[in-house]
């Protein structure tokens, strides 16, 4: 089959998870649980031979192929990708950064709706994901056990009696899963609590990053927190500590620091946020990470009720069609650094405006 | 090689987990690893250098390090300092073979050494019968470059056969027990009694 040659006209739409919709959607992006699993009859990636890759593969894709549910599934090959193309999907979530990376064949299968994806020969042979908007692991976990069942009809896991489903890395056996919830947390950064949240946070089993390109000054109000241990707990129990204990407890310190902002300091809160906007609105040349920090000030203006005239999901899609793959993707040709800022700051404008309307967010 | 902190030689090798940067590869001297390990057994981030931390407080010795890092799996090759090194082991089989030493890393990682939660509902492969499979497609494929085809057919022939004897509901026969019932008379295991699932 060919490699996709469509990212033009996937790049245009967005993800279901981005819809910025589903509970506690004001403050949570995003929630993704990931299983991990290995076939049991090859070695772990870092021991497989050139064969073993292309085996793997190929029997994995042949299995989901014939699986009625995957019909209109796309299959796409990473390693037959350009650059931009591996950025393109690492930018959407659809893929890692360590599999874009990566050498030899190696795959990933997504679902029209791109709520779920398939990593095929990443860290271990198979990375099952799946996406929902807001704070919703529950949902999430439903799909993932459903396509986990599916596969594992047609495929045959590496798993231990008392060791659970055996994966590369020993800080993943057991269960597999991983959930991370997304938020968006720029009223604990401003008054700066965050740390103080964190800090608290590491002694029951959960770890907390910033999740947009680290080193970056502009990027610090989005943060993603997953269970750290996958051994021992039942996947209810995992999700039930994320979903129900950990991530409730930081949206309520969020909600009270943006009160707070907003009962000391309204004016200055308004001005920053409208200056965001307008800076978004006006800019001839903008670079990434500025995008970033302002859009971010502005999805909380809007959530807020100080900015009223722009909508969440157009927000939410902003941040992901400016990064840089999207970009070129949408304007349908490579562009170097300098001509990217021109070409944001243009596409922007023209989406705040509303001049392209929101049509194409479903 | 030197210690990264000192003069002396470094026996450490410590590859730190740390997601998403990517694992970060320290060489230390042991007095350096022991100082290093102890903070690291603090960070949230879960890790096998956290984890080697501990196996070092608890009284293993360097020496026994050593000897423990010449260990190869049988099925995969890999060692235990390549494990250590670069916090992946190579082959399902690594469980079974490096059992007694993961455990106390399991322990430190996840303060549990038993899994709880969703099981595969087909029978799971013995880990014998996984490492059996893994090394009849080593011999497959080195069949197929010696262009030894009617071995690799046979190899092929029998992978399948493995295969399909475990492609049985989870409920018929206890997995401990369905490695080297090396007669072929696994058909009379057959799964004709009512509790067929979906
Ligand atoms: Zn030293
Ligand atoms: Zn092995």
């Amino acid at each position: 089959m060919n490699p996709i040659t469509d990212f033009e006209s996937l790049a245009k739409n967005s993800g279901e998870w981005l819809r910025g919709t589903g509970p506690e959607s004001d403050i949570v992006i995003s929630s993704r649980i990931r299983l991990a699993r290995n076939l049991a009859d090859f070695p772990f990636i870092r021991r497989c031979s050139q064969d073993d890759r292309d085996n793997i593969e190929r029997n994995v894709r042949a299995r989901m192929d014939a699986m009625a549910d995957w019909k209109d599934i796309r299959y796409i090959d990473i390693e037959e990708l350009s650059e931009v193309d591996r950025q393109f999907l690492v930018e959407r979530q659809l893929i890692s950064r360590e599999i874009a990376d990566a050498e030899g064949s190696r795959a990933v299968a997504i679902d029209p709706g791109e709520q779920y994806s398939v990593m095929i020969n990443e860290e271990d042979h198979l990375r099952i994901q799946v996406m929902q908007s807001g704070l919703d692991l529950k949902t999430a976990w439903a799909r993932i056990d459903a396509l986990d069942d599916q596969l594992e009809g047609a495929i045959l896991y590496a798993f231990h009696e008392k060791y659970g489903y055996l994966t590369a890395c020993p800080t993943n056996v057991g269960t597999g899963l991983r959930c991370s919830v997304m938020l968006h947390l720029p009223a604990l950064v401003i008054t700066r609590q965050i740390e103080k949240v964190f800090r608290s946070m590491q002694r029951i089993n959960v770890t907390v990053r910033g999740l947009y390109g680290e080193g970056s000054q502009y990027s610090g109000d989005f943060y993603q927190v997953s269970n750290q241990v996958t051994l021992g707990h039942s996947e209810q129990a995992l999700l039930a500590l994320v979903g129900e204990e950990v991530v409730p407890q930081i949206i309520q310190y969020e909600r009270k620091a943006r009160a707070f902002l907003v009962e000391q300091n309204e004016q200055d809160l308004h001005d920053d946020v409208s200056r965001a906007l307008g800076i978004l609105n006006t800019a001839k040349k903008i670079s990434s990470e500025e995008t970033m920090h302002y859009l971010s000030k502005v999805r909380m203006g809007v959530n807020l009720g100080l900015i009223s005239d722009v909508l969440v999901p157009t927000i939410n899609k902003l941040f992901i069609h400016t990064q840089p793959a999207h970009l070129q993707k949408l304007h349908g040709r490579v562009l170097g650094s300098s001509d990217r800022n021109v070409q944001r700051a243009s596409y922007l404008q023209r989406h705040l405006h509303g001049e392209m309307g929101d049509g194409d967010l479903n | 090689m030197k210690c990264q902190y000192c003069e002396k030689p470094a026996t450490f090798h410590i590859t730190e987990l740390t997601e998403p940067s990517g694992p970060k590869v320290m060489h230390l001297c042991e007095e350096h690893a022991r100082s290093f390990l102890q903070k690291e057994a603090s960070s949230p981030v879960a890790s096998v250098a956290g984890a080697l931390a501990k196996q070092l407080q608890l009284g293993q010795t360097k020496k026994e390090i050593e000897e423990l890092d010449q260990k190869e799996c049988p099925v995969c090759g890999i060692s235990f300092f390549e494990f250590r090194s670069s916090g992946r082991l190579g082959c399902p089989y690594d469980y079974t073979f490096f059992e007694n030493d993961l455990i106390p890393l399991l322990n430190n990682i996840h303060d549990s050494t038993e899994h709880v939660g969703k099981r595969p509902r087909r029978l799971a492969a013995s880990a014998d019968s996984q490492a059996r499979m893994i090394q009849l497609r080593r011999e497959m494929e080195e069949a197929v470059d010696l262009e030894d085809y009617e071995r690799a057919s046979e190899i092929r022939d029998e992978l399948k056969r493995m295969e399909e004897e475990l492609n049985k509901p989870a409920t018929q026969k206890p997995a401990t027990q369905d490695t080297d019932q090396d007669d072929e008379n696994a058909s009379n295991a057959d799964s004709s009694e009512g509790e067929e699932q979906s």
